[in-house]
């Protein structure tokens, strides 16, 4: 079957011909589409509806009956009502600004450095940083926990023959970078590979190019590389920011180690609290609206602000 | 695999020459990242008498009445959470690459109506807090009677907006269009051209987008700690958290949770290591030269 090679055409066909129809992309799309809504847009809508429910006494009779009926946005009010649920995003907010630029920050500094062929040590150094994404966030707070707990910490230990003191990890408002270090230690790994895959995708002529001109490896990094990468700096912008506000496992696990970490310490823990320790579930149900709803503005406004320099850049 | 290694290359370039800067950072970050690790790894070795009582990176004596303790705990309990975790790491990852790759593979490479509003909308849920849905997951499953269940811990881990989202990018990066265009005039049929052009192309990334999947499902706590009852059906960090929060009474099962994770997180940092050989990273941009 020797199909005819079309020869080299010095006149080829006005523009080819616009691609037929075809049902490949939907069969492709199919099983994806499914599982979406099964496990995300139809819990997406049972929240919703699960939110406006509350449980009443509907029987005015000797043994009122609780049931659930509709109460409409009282479960909203109630839950936006409380000091304890806004403080909760206050600290949140202060543990995220912490988190985030470093996380950020450091993926970028690491995938730029692996990126760069005068490092060394690429390979194994891009393998550690990556390896903290292998231990579980709950594994993680324990280590971290424990190394900061004064009676188990090294650093502690250290400081201590050096006459300094311990280091109070736990106390006051260290309490936050603490927390934060340990979402920077879980995190920097991921989005640097993120990052450093965009990296490899641009055309070494590029740099090739800008080298001739006789431009030095930070102005490449600067004009050509961050520029180029700038959607993938979104797109892990956005990651540090979603994990933030789902932050739960590290604040959970450290809690018995301090008191300084309450029931309620941030949003998903009040969530998790009224949901299935007070089996107040559509109060939880409103809370995590909410959260989504809150997770989603700051999501687009992120993207909005970023937008233009993301893909205006690389026109 | 002697003849596999790249040949190096004769002389270096200005900008490939080492420098001490960049390296000594890179490094600083490797020691940041291996610290805790290292931490678990030694704690493990410790008795309980010296896990409190001795400097933390000082090795004790303890490695092996901590393993036997491991596996002896619950009449070998801890092999059976293993053997779930791998289960619903192992098989829920496969499955979603496969799933996640055909997705990417048509949002990248077809132009259909509602691609741009599909797209978005898997973007919308790489947006949403797990938590968001975790509880009415929960409720659903109650429903159709799957809480506790194997599957109710497996299907939800199915779908990734987020392995669908790199996959579109690998497919973007490592599968030209025109290598398409000329096996479609020689006559190869859509899933043909897929399967034999893009399918390999996109390997690597395939490769990667199995590996996010598998540390995310093995990692995941509040799904399974929100869905299963039963501790038989428990993946391995769900147990280690149970012997954790019995370990506040009975101090013996501390050591066993740190042994545990020392020995749970091992096989991941073998797997890693071990997939990091095909997941090459540098052949998108290979293959776009070729």
């Amino acid at each position: 079957m020797t199909s005819t090679t079309p020869a080299a055409d010095p006149a080829p066909p006005p523009r080819a011909p616009r691609r037929r129809a075809t049902r490949a992309p939907f069969v492709l799309l199919a099983p994806a589409l499914a599982l979406f809504a099964a496990f995300v847009l139809i819990p997406i809508g049972y929240a919703l509806f699960l939110s406006t429910q509350g449980l009443r006494i509907v029987d005015e009779g000797v043994f009122g009956i609780r049931d659930e009926v509709f109460v409409g946005l009282a479960n909203y009010t109630q839950v936006l009502g409380d000091a304890d649920f806004r403080a909760g995003f206050g600290r949140l907010a202060l543990y995220g600004l912490i988190a985030v630029p470093l996380t950020l920050g450091l993926a970028l500094l690491f995938a730029l450095l692996l990126d760069n062929a005068s490092s060394r040590a690429r390979r194994f150094s891009r393998v550690a940083i990556f390896l903290p994404y292998a231990v579980p966030g709950v594994v993680a707070s324990l280590m971290w926990g424990f190394m900061y707990l004064p009676s188990t910490s090294p650093f502690s230990h250290l400081t201590e023959r050096l006459g300094l003191g311990g280091i109070p990890f736990l106390d006051g408002g260290a309490i936050y970078p603490s927390l934060a270090n340990i979402a920077v230690w879980g995190g920097v790994g991921f989005n640097m590979i993120i990052i450093y895959t965009s990296l490899r995708g641009i055309p070494g002529e590029l740099y090739d190019a800008a080298r001739i001109d006789g431009c030095g490896e930070w102005r490449i990094a600067w004009r050509i590389k961050i520029p180029l990468v700038a959607p993938a700096l979104v797109i892990t912008g956005l990651f540090a920011l979603i994990g933030t506000i789902q932050v739960y496992g590290e604040p959970t696990m450290l809690s018995p180690m301090t008191s300084e970490i309450s029931q309620t310490w941030v949003p998903l823990m009040r969530i998790y609290r009224d949901g299935f320790v007070r089996d107040d579930l559509p109060l939880a149900a409103a809370g995590s609206v909410i959260l989504a709803v809150g997770t989603l503005l700051v999501s687009l406004a992120l993207l909005r602000v970023t937008q233009r320099r993301a893909f205006g850049g690389v026109r | 695999m002697s003849g596999a290694t790249t040949p190096r290359r004769p002389r270096l370039l200005p900008h490939q020459r080492a420098r001490l800067l960049p390296t000594v950072v890179l490094l600083i970050g490797a020691f940041y990242a291996l610290v805790p690790v290292a931490w678990i790894v030694v704690a493990a070795t410790k008795s309980n008498a010296e896990l409190f009582s001795t400097f933390t990176f000082r090795p004790g004596s303890g490695l092996f009445d901590n393993l036997g303790d491991l596996f002896a705990y619950g009449d070998g309990q801890f092999v059976r959470w293993a053997a779930n975790s791998l289960l619903y790491a192992g098989l829920g990852a496969l499955l979603c690459t496969v799933i996640s790759t055909m997705a990417g593979y048509a949002f990248a490479k077809y132009e259909f109506p509602g691609r741009t509003g599909l797209f978005y909308a898997v973007l919308a849920g790489v947006l949403l807090p797990g938590m968001t849905l975790a509880i009415p997951q929960y409720l659903i499953m109650t429903k159709t009677d799957l809480v506790g269940s194997y599957w109710s811990v497996l299907l939800p881990g199915l779908i990734s907006p987020f392995g669908i989202y790199l996959a579109r990018v690998y497919a973007d990066a490592s599968v030209p269009d025109s290598t398409i265009e000329s096996a479609r005039l020689d006559g190869a049929s859509e899933y043909r051209v897929l399967t034999s052009i893009g399918l390999p192309m996109m390997f690597p990334g395939m490769v990667t987008i199995f590996m996010l999947q598998f540390v995310g499902s093995w990692n995941n706590f509040l799904l399974p700690f929100i869905m299963l009852s039963d501790e038989d059906r428990y993946p391995i960090n769900l147990g280690l958290y149970t012997l954790l929060a019995k370990g506040s009474g009975e101090p013996a099962l501390y050591g066993i949770a740190i042994v545990g994770t020392a020995v749970s997180v091992v096989p991941l940092i073998c797997l890693l290591l071990f997939l990091q050989r095909f997941w090459r990273l540098d052949m998108i941009s290979g293959g776009l030269k070729g």
